[in-house]
């Protein structure tokens, strides 16, 4: 899990070094994002995000002490804060999609803006879907007995990388687009 | 390969709850900053260097608690850190010239 969480950690770099280099060298790229909506949503999404990285540290502790029906309660925590998100997302995305930014337009500049919003942000939000459907299949056998304590541990780490990639885009995206 | 620092003993190995709880907080509060410095309209270098500065810390702590990194062997980070800097740093070296050339050349 390490190796392909230090491959994935690439691809992230690639997309957000991309992100900026098309920022840097686009004259009319968009500031689009007001405090309401965009940035209480987004500030709501990370500290969602990171309440249920804390609910799986639980879980990883909890399978430690071979307490399965805690680690389970814990890992659906983490679902939930999972789909939360991809809530919260999906309502911020609508909200610039209704204001006509799509993925090859943008109403207040360079398309290339659109690509590379939804791109970033949907290949996050694709990860953290995979992460809840990961962890719903690790709680079930978890569960039943047919994973143990190292598989809820690996589940973990995948949890966290899609936290930890969040931590990235969130400022790197909508802090610096800030409308004043 | 197994190369978490605990066995299946039952017993937890790492940070305790209230370590976990403090790291969470500390890092709800980093994000409060990070939030709180965005509308301070600081020059862009600036902002973006205090961001990613900011990012890295809260990566380091997600790894070193969440991650358990800081538990496992030292083997374990020399393996995974300096690869993923080193890859980092060679797609760093393509975008340093070009962009800022290209950003010079813009129309003002």
């Amino acid at each position: 899990m390490w190796l392909f969480l230090v491959s994935d950690t690439l691809t992230f770099s690639a997309l957000l070094i991309t992100y900026s280099y098309c920022r840097i060298t686009n004259p009319d790229w968009p500031r689009p994002f007001p405090m309401y909506p965009a940035i209480v949503f987004s500030t709501s999404m990370t500290v969602v995000l990171l309440a249920s990285s804390l609910t799986m540290v639980m879980a990883v502790m909890a399978s430690q002490r071979n307490d399965r029906a805690a680690t389970v309660k814990w890992m659906i925590a983490t679902m939930f804060g999972g789909l939360a998100f991809t809530a919260l997302h999906l309502r911020e995305w609508f909200h610039l999609i209704e204001e006509g930014c799509t993925i090859t337009h943008n109403p207040w500049g360079t398309p290339l803006f659109g690509a590379v919003f939804f791109g970033v942000t949907g290949m996050h939000m694709t990860h953290v879907m995979i992460g809840v459907i990961y962890l719903a299949i690790v709680a079930y056998g978890y569960g039943r007995g047919k994973f143990n304590a190292e598989d809820v541990e690996v589940n973990g780490l995948y949890w966290h990388f899609v936290d930890l990639v969040w931590m990235f885009v969130f400022p790197l995206i909508y802090l610096m687009s800030v409308k004043y | 390969m197994n190369t978490v620092a605990h066995g299946g003993d039952g017993q937890v190995h790492g940070a305790s709850v209230g370590t976990n709880l403090a790291i969470w907080i500390g890092l709800v509060a980093i994000t409060g900053l990070e939030v709180f410095l965005a509308y301070e309209e600081l020059q862009p270098t600036l902002m973006l260097t205090i961001l990613v500065g900011l990012s890295l810390v809260k990566a380091a702590m997600i790894m070193s608690y969440f991650m358990h990194l800081k538990f496992e062997k030292f083997s374990l980070v020399l393996w995974l850190v300096p690869s993923m800097i080193f890859c980092i740093m060679m797609m760093m070296i393509f975008f340093y010239p070009e962009a800022f050339r290209l950003l010079h050349m813009r129309p003002h």
